[in-house]
């Protein structure tokens, strides 16, 4: 039995495969947002904000986190980025 | 004045029309006056499950185009003296009936019914447009699969685009040794990912099968799981505050099963 409870717990059974595949389509699908938009938007975001700082590119997460429902009972959805950041870049005013 | 539900789910073969013909069964047991409308023309299903195939005279063409009356088109069940069938044609397709004619036919039924339920076609086009354009509220019956919950929320959106709020969630044909070990998703997750609420969830049993071929609905049955699920939605729709339980408390096998579906106290 308490095998059986350290299998369950474990994130690599086919339910939780399952959930976190849904979870995905489930983003693209209520924003009609494909994922190849996300990359355009992606890249737009490194382009203005490395005129403000060097960012690292590989590291930069961003993706629409799961819809919420909102104090007016309706969807909402969020842009979430992670952006590390090298360091800032000399500015003259 | 009645109140007309619409039982939907997107996806095809996830038991809307089973669902639609015991939630009428035990609505009609209760004591309510109910009709069970059949909107998928072109693949009639409702009557052999609830096993009035032979007595089809009229159809739902032939009410909307005012080929016979409403009363003549209605088939009454052999169990239930008011519980009836209004039948789907089936030699034509789901653009012989208009969404004007559905919202005319569904008013005039709720004025004759308590309950008036519709059962849905799959698909997100004409048919299920016609048979979601009279309806007060909705449910969506789901099983957990992958497929049929994306299908469950892309018709949860599409219902609220149509102003018919607050859908309530039927999880159908759930396996609950697959859930223990963690191959089936759980009634949290799906009611958690859709962000709706839960009317009510079925165990897969062998008896909706052996019930649907003898053309009887299993809440009809005392002794099937199956059957004693769909009396607690049955009564939830009625407003009876009929208490789920949690899945993952520690106890036996059985007993969780039974409490589950509202069997033990």
């Amino acid at each position: 039995m308490d095998f059986l409870k350290f299998f369950n717990r474990g994130s690599g059974t086919s339910k939780n495969v399952a959930k976190e595949r849904l979870k995905l389509v489930l983003v693209h699908d209520r924003t009609n947002c494909s994922p190849r938009f996300l990359e355009m938007v992606k890249g737009d975001i490194i382009k203005v904000i490395s005129d403000y700082m060097e960012i690292d590119e590989e590291g930069l997460d961003i993706k629409l986190t799961k819809t919420r429902k909102g104090s007016n009972n309706s969807n909402i959805s969020a842009l979430v980025a992670n952006i590390p950041i090298k360091k800032m870049k000399e500015r003259s005013l | 004045m009645g109140e007309v539900i619409v039982i939907t789910s997107g996806k095809g073969g996830v038991g809307k029309t089973t669902a639609t013909a015991n939630i009428g069964t035990g609505l009609a047991e209760l004591g309510y006056k109910v009709v069970v409308v059949d909107a998928d023309i072109g693949l009639r299903n409702l009557d052999v499950v609830m096993g009035l195939e032979n007595r089809i005279v009229y159809d739902i063409v032939d009410i909307v185009k005012n080929v016979c009356r409403l009363k003549q088109g209605l088939i009454k069940d052999k169990r239930y003296s008011e519980l009836y069938l209004l039948p789907a044609a089936q030699t034509k397709d789901k653009s012989a009936v208009t969404i004007e004619q559905m919202q005319k036919l569904t008013l005039e039924l709720k004025e004759n019914f308590d309950y008036v339920l519709i059962d849905c076609p799959a698909g997100i086009e004409q048919g299920f447009k016609n048979a979601i354009a009279g309806a007060d509220r909705a449910i969506v019956v789901t099983t957990p699969e992958i497929s049929a919950v994306r299908d469950a929320d892309r018709i949860i959106g599409l219902l609220e685009a149509s102003e018919i709020r607050n859908p309530i969630l039927i999880i159908n044909r759930i396996r609950i040794d697959m859930v223990k070990r963690g191959d089936m998703m759980d009634i949290d997750d799906m009611i958690d990912i859709l962000a709706i609420d839960l009317l009510g969830v079925i165990p897969d049993d062998e008896a909706i099968v052996i019930s649907a071929n003898k053309g009887e609905p299993v809440v009809a049955n005392q002794t099937a799981l199956a059957g004693q699920a769909f009396k607690n939605i049955t009564r939830r729709i009625i407003g009876e505050n009929v208490p789920f339980i949690n899945m993952e408390s520690e106890e036996g096998f059985m007993s969780k099963l039974k409490k589950i579906f509202g069997l033990a106290k």
